[in-house]
């Protein structure tokens, strides 16, 4: 799986621009605007009944293999040996990435630390590298590396962006004058950091604990690679022994009620203090704390963090690129592989936008109970793990759909399951800022509606749109699980091909591939950061 | 922000977007695979994709014939292709392994193998049906740390590798298809008891590994002190580098020992095949002579099968192994799952 900072709770994480849109929509409109909504309505409720295919294949294999037998099958020692690797990562993963991304955030927005804009984008650089890369990596580095202490290095060094970045970004916009009022009420530093600053910071904590947890839960590579098992390994295994086996597919429904969790801890833990500055005039920018002593051993330790997490994994594909030479690089491997990976990825992220378009417009033009419980849909598939919606997939289309199977098509459609939440951000806070008024000026100086439309609306929206397609791009770049059960036959990508290569343990072969996905995530890492800064400041 | 670059991101999504649209249509209707007369084939192939591909290389050179591959393993595609039934797209199945083959045979999808086909493979290494043939073997083999433990200190049978002695001291890697296939042979010649007690041993006992060359890298670091592995790991690595394999060493239990097994790995054409000409041509090529050197002087070293091709010199012959005699008609791979699924090594 690859690492995705805007599944569910990210638009909560960063800033929650979208949740305040403005209300002049809400209100009926001219005729142009009440006639697009019932089709758009229809298309948004297929698209929702469509993203609940992954949970109604869970409950479904479920309900087919019997009670008795599903019992046999979930309780039972290996499900308890899962259940225990997988809350033991998340036990010790999630503190840490917390630790580190607030520390971290801490550091480059609040203090006066030396070259804080290069450590601000530094930390986030780990994203560009895929987790199965930077477990790869560790395992050149130290070939024993196994096991739970393992997993919880991997996970850490991987996934501890995903809270740094929100949580930067909320820490440059909070106000300071919260602080200097809890200062001058008599609170030391610390405690005003504990008392002022860490609650306002706890949206930006939950959303990012619950995207680590879900990657913890999804990941398949770089646990495979340090024998470490969680559920998805166990089902891939299942997998590669049965197909869509019974046995697989209960570990598969175990793993849907543990993200399911996770989503119900997010939301219970987010809390229901609100932070708004309310009244005229702008805010200061927020104060920087000096460092003094301790400058020198934070210049250290975000120096050791980022060569754990970019350093050695970029050393060891670099260096498995020099020992390999020129013959790992074939090209009637290499080219097929990248331009199928490019190819799914335009494809993907064209098809995830235009199908997120209908969603974000009501959610943002025609807010109501209805919108609501489409967004529901969305946010539950989002937290399906890519493994299950390979198996829902395959098995569907087998059965029910024997024309696309093995298509294109069908691969595609998981992709964009599996990464709508990412073009539906971008989209929600693109139209935002399109209000319908424009829209209505147009009109009133002439353009038929479908023009207005399109010339204003449709033309405001296209970067934010572009921004949610180019990550669902970087998601599909390094997508395993699906694409390895959904692949059309002959195709490969650069993920599949890296991981076709280290699982036969040619570290020298899949070099490129590895290099190649990083080259590829880098500019969207960046674009990533950019945007997650924009978004905190509305 | 003027509204020039929005104007060429827009245009360049909806340019991507359309490009996008008319790659996936036609690449569907390509990869759909109406090879219907068209001179072309599916090969689902669970046999490592090297050799395969040598194997596809060397025979479209020949014909012209084209192959798409879909990678995969042994039961995982056995599985796929029974739900596949009558629409699979596979034209042939390959494996390193029989019981795939033979869930395959017994769910009566498999179409007869051309005898000129049959007719270059011995008896032995193929059912008695017909029904799919025999196109490379492998030997299953204790690889041992040499600086730690000399060959005399190993164990005389697999079954050994149960008793508490050897706990924490093996390794293998469960969910592969091979190892699945050495647990079939022992379910075949020992019964469901022995198997079961002997799986449950296991647990314990052995660290597992994801894939027989990851287990003897980790016997060549001094990880863990023997692995129960397929033969040719060690040959190929020693071809090549010897970097994962330089303080290994092998040891053949030999005496039909069920840890003595030579797994045959499968070949045959579905029924469902469109181009079954095409296809029965493919499998008579990788039996024939040309097929059969590719094992002979190629980087796989898996045995040699058929055509009377000798196997790679660098090998320990064949006959001498004392394999146990096992019908691989009769290797059954759902218990072995069932088994190891109980067992909590799935």
């Amino acid at each position: 799986m690859t690492t995705d900072l805007t599944g569910p709770g990210a638009h909560r994480a960063t800033g929650a621009g979208t949740a305040l849109t403005p209300g002049p929509g809400t209100r009926p409109g001219p005729a142009s605007g009440r006639r697009r909504p019932p089709v758009l309505a229809v298309i948004a409720v297929l698209i929702a009944l469509f993203s609940l295919v992954p949970l109604g294949y869970v409950i479904a294999m479920t309900v087919a293999t019997g009670w008795d037998a599903a019992v046999a099958l979930i309780f039972r020692a290996r499900v308890g040996e899962l259940l225990l690797n997988t809350i033991l990562l998340m036990f010790f993963s999630i503190p840490l990435c917390l630790a580190l991304g607030v520390g971290g955030a801490w550091l480059v927005e609040r203090t006066s630390l030396r070259g804080n804009r290069f450590w601000a984008l530094a930390l986030a650089a780990p994203l560009a590298i895929p987790a199965f890369v930077n477990s790869y990596g560790w395992v050149s580095a130290v070939p024993s590396l196994a096991g739970l202490s393992a997993g919880v290095l991997i996970s850490v060094l991987s996934y501890f962006p995903l809270v740094y970045i929100p949580a930067a970004a909320t820490l440059s916009r909070l106000d300071p004058s919260l602080e200097e009022s809890a200062a001058s009420l008599g609170l030391g530093p610390w405690q005003v950091f504990r008392r002022v600053v860490l609650p306002q910071l706890r949206l930006a904590m939950t959303g990012g604990a619950l995207l680590v947890g879900l990657h913890l839960l999804a990941e398949y590579g770089a646990f495979a690679m340090i024998r470490f098992d969680t559920f998805t390994t166990a089902i891939m295994v299942q997998y590669q022994s049965t197909f869509n086996g019974a046995a697989g597919n209960m570990l598969a429904s175990v793993l849907v009620v543990l993200c399911l969790l996770l989503l119900v801890a997010e939301v219970r833990s987010r809390g229901t203090a609100r932070y708004a500055r309310v009244g005229s005039g702008g805010q200061a920018a927020p104060g920087r704390m000096p460092l003094g002593g301790l400058h020198v051993p934070a210049q250290l330790a975000l120096l050791l963090l980022v060569v754990l997490a970019v350093g050695v994994p970029m050393w060891f594909v670099l260096r498995w690129v020099v020992l390999g030479g020129s013959e790992i690089w074939v090209p009637e491997e290499i080219i097929p592989a990248l331009l199928q990976t490019l190819l799914y990825g335009v494809a993907g992220a064209a098809a995830t936008t235009l199908v997120a378009f209908p969603m974000a417009f009501l959610a943002v033009r025609r807010p109501s109970w209805f919108t609501r419980s489409l967004e529901l849909s969305n946010y539950i598939t989002s937290s399906m793990p890519g493994i299950v919606v390979g198996l829902a997939f395959v098995t569907v289309s087998i059965r029910f759909l024997p024309a696309f199977y093995q298509t294109a098509v069908v691969l595609v459609a998981a992709y964009v399951l599996l990464f709508l939440p990412r073009a539906l951000v971008s989209l929600r806070s693109g139209l935002a800022q399109a209000p319908r008024e424009l829209e209505e000026a147009a009109q009133a100086l002439g353009v038929r509606p479908f023009g207005a439309f399109v010339r204003v609306t449709l033309r405001l929206t296209a970067p934010a749109a572009a921004g949610g397609a180019a990550l669902v791009f970087l998601a599909i770049v390094n997508e395993l699980t699906a694409t390895l059960l959904l692949a059309p036959n002959g195709t490969t990508t650069l993920a599949t091909e890296f991981w076709a290569k280290s699982s036969e343990i040619d570290y020298a072969g899949a070099a490129p591939y590895a290099l190649l996905m990083v080259v590829l995530s880098a500019p969207m890492t960046y674009l990533l950061f950019q945007q997650s800064k924009k978004a905190a400041g509305q | 922000m003027t509204s020039r670059p929005h104007t060429s991101i827009g245009v360049a999504i909806a340019a991507a977007g359309a490009l996008a649209l008319t790659a996936c249509g036609s690449g569907s209707s390509a990869d759909g695979g109406s090879s219907a007369g068209t001179g072309s084939i599916t090969v689902y192939n669970a046999q490592h994709e090297s050799l395969t591909k040598e194997w596809v290389d060397a025979f479209t050179k020949q014909t012209g014939i084209e192959v798409t591959v879909r990678n995969g393993d042994d039961t995982e595609m056995s599985n796929q292709i029974m739900q596949e039934g009558a629409a699979s797209p596979a034209d042939v199945f390959l494996t390193e392994n029989s019981p795939a083959m033979t869930q395959v045979e017994n769910a009566g999808l498999f179409a007869d193998v051309d005898q000129a086909t049959l007719a270059q493979v011995p008896a032995g290494f193929r059912p008695s049906t017909g029904k799919w043939t025999g196109i490379a073997a492998r030997s299953t083999v204790l690889v041992y740390d040499k600086r730690t433990i000399q060959e005399n200190q190993l164990p005389a049978s697999m079954l050994d590798l149960a008793r508490p002695e050897w706990k924490g001291r093996w390794a293998a890697s469960p969910s592969g298809a091979d190892f699945q296939a050495i647990v079939s042979a022992l379910l075949e010649l020992k019964g469901e008891a022995v198997t079961n007690d002997w799986l449950t041993a296991m647990k314990t006992n052995a660290k597992a590994y994801k894939g027989n060359s990851t287990a003897m890298k980790a016997v060549n670091s001094g990880e863990v002190e023997t692995a129960l592995i397929y033969h040719y790991y060690y040959y190929g690595d020693q071809a090549k580098t010897g970097e994962n394999s330089a303080n290994v060493g092998t040891h053949y239990f030999r005496n039909q020992d069920p840890g003595a097994f030579v797994s045959v790995s499968g070949g045959g054409v579905l029924k469902s095949s469109k181009n079954a000409a095409a296809a029965q041509s493919f499998l008579k090529f990788v039996t024939g002579k040309a097929g059969q050197e590719v094992l002979q002087k190629g980087t796989s070293f898996e045995y040699a099968v058929g055509s009377d091709v000798p196997s790679n010199p660098a090998l320990v012959p064949l006959k001498d192994l004392q394999a146990p005699t096992v019908d691989p008609a009769q290797l059954n791979s759902a218990t072995v799952t069932d088994l190891m699924t109980k067992a909590g090594l799935l």
